[in-house]
């Protein structure tokens, strides 16, 4: 990997960062609020059923996690471990892919 | 009367797989760690190797770890550091060591010209002064991390030497800082393109133990934010 | 390298490397946790009553307490990433010193909100 990829994995990771301070704001805001008196299915699914914004906003929250997870989680191996190299940046990025594809199946999962 | 106190030293022997010397030394008032160690190779064991000049704070030389931090000996009064009447004196951490006290320096330069942390001038002779204002953005930001002596001090506390040997370490980026803010320097394109990477300024994640550290109260952390900043702007202007 | 084998284990003490510490193991800490989480949810898939189903678990007190330390890894890691960007992109100023401090502070408030809102 070039500096520069590993500069431009950064600027990604920092980017997400952003995007996830904001979804993250919000989502702690609404689970600590939605789990006065107890949480329910029907509660949660009342609130995210046929709701586009939602979806939307999932889908975004879903998209920076995928992002900024894999890279944190590579320079924690690299730097606590021996792993380093092609192996290891497949790996975070199959790690990557397995998050996009449940998140989104959690996504669509309580919209639908 | 004399005094008569003492300290109990151990201190450090041979190479990385070397040992820890025990050594009884007389405790004096305003004793500094230099003067225990010079003690010790004086009075009691004249094979100690150990490194210092200036014994006053200004040349660096002297930086050792003292009870498990790294510091400049000459600097470091015995009364303040002293866990009870013990007192470990190892090499400076995260470098080879040469024997006993003396740690090698080679890496920690090698990767402060790896960080391109020399000036570049213009090829040509300017036909008139740069006018360098100190009170520009870029002159104090260039002014607070000048005054570095290359003592290792920094690069002995970093986490991030320790664990990627890569690293080009707070001393080695904080000097490439200095330099991009400098307004005659020409080279930044490639000081940049040094910097970048796993290697260099975005493996920081900023510990402050650099900053902690520096006996000159320099700002590593500081500095190598500036070097993200920079960076950042170079990859979006698609210039890295 | 020498390091850790003739001076022991460095002394690390200082502010900043606490605020690394936590926010290093809160990610990794998230990392883990996120694909149980996404398959949790994804369980609405089978019918409401398949989601419910595994809330109720997830009434159990241990279960309640865990829910509330991922709110504080959340929480932390969030107030601490913020420093980090702050940092990063504002540039050094001296109310950073406190950064550290308000973190802290942020992630125990949201933990403790939490709990509170549990009705534990």
């Amino acid at each position: 990997m070039t500096a520069r990829t590993e500069t431009r994995l950064w600027l990604a990771q920092r980017g997400s960062a952003a995007v996830l301070a904001l979804c993250v704001a919000v989502h702690l805001a609404t689970l600590i609020y939605a789990v006065r008196g107890g949480l329910s299915a029907a509660e949660i699914l009342s609130r995210t059923r046929g709701s586009a914004a939602w979806l939307g906003f999932y889908l975004l929250f879903v998209a920076a996690v995928t992002v900024h997870a894999p890279i944190g989680l590579r320079t924690v191996l690299r730097e606590m471990t021996a792993w380093r190299g092609r192996s290891l940046d497949l790996t975070m990025l199959l790690f990557g892919v397995l998050l996009a594809a449940l998140g989104l199946r959690a996504a669509l999962a309580v919209f639908a | 009367m004399p005094d008569e106190r003492t300290l109990e030293v151990r201190v450090w022997r041979g190479r990385e797989g070397g040992h820890f010397q025990t050594v009884t030394v007389p405790r004096r008032a305003s004793q500094t760690v230099l003067d225990v160690v010079s003690w010790i190779q004086r009075h009691h064991d004249a094979t100690l190797s150990y490194r210092f000049a200036c014994r006053v704070g200004m040349c660096g030389s002297c930086a050792m770890t003292v009870n498990g931090k790294p510091r400049w000996t000459c600097r470091t009064h015995v009364d303040k550091v002293a866990e009870g009447d013990t007192l470990t004196v190892a090499p400076l951490a995260n470098l080879p060591v040469v024997k006993d006290l003396v740690a090698d320096m080679a890496p920690f330069f090698d990767k402060w010209a790896k960080a391109r942390g020399r000036f570049v001038p213009e090829s040509d002779a300017p036909r008139e002064f740069h006018t360098v204002r100190p009170d520009t953005r870029e002159r104090q930001a260039a002014d607070a991390g000048i005054e570095c002596i290359g003592c290792g001090v920094c690069y002995a506390a970093c986490d991030i030497v320790r664990w990627n040997r890569d690293y080009l370490g707070p001393a080695a980026l904080n000097r490439a800082w200095t330099l991009v803010n400098d307004v005659r320097d020409t080279g930044n394109d490639a000081r940049l393109a040094a910097v970048a990477g796993d290697a260099g300024c975005h493996a920081c994640h900023s510990q402050e133990g650099c900053r902690t550290h520096c006996p000159k109260q320099i700002n590593p952390t500081a500095s190598i934010a500036g070097l993200k900043r920079a960076t950042t702007a170079a990859a979006l202007k698609g210039r890295l | 390298m020498s390091g850790a084998s003739t001076s022991g284990w460095p002394a690390r003490s200082h502010r900043g490397y606490l605020a690394f510490a936590v926010h290093r193991l809160s990610g990794v800490g998230l990392a883990l946790f996120l694909p149980l989480h996404f398959l949790a949810l994804g369980t609405a898939l089978n019918g409401e009553a398949s989601l419910d189903g595994f809330l109720r678990w997830t009434d159990h007190p241990a279960v309640k307490l865990a829910e509330t330390g991922l709110v504080l890894l959340l929480a932390v890691h969030l107030a601490g990433g913020l420093r980090l960007l702050a940092l990063e992109f504002i540039g050094w100023r001296d109310w950073q010193k406190t950064a550290v401090a308000v973190t802290a502070g942020f992630g125990f408030a949201a933990g403790l909100l939490f709990l509170l809102n549990l009705g534990l």
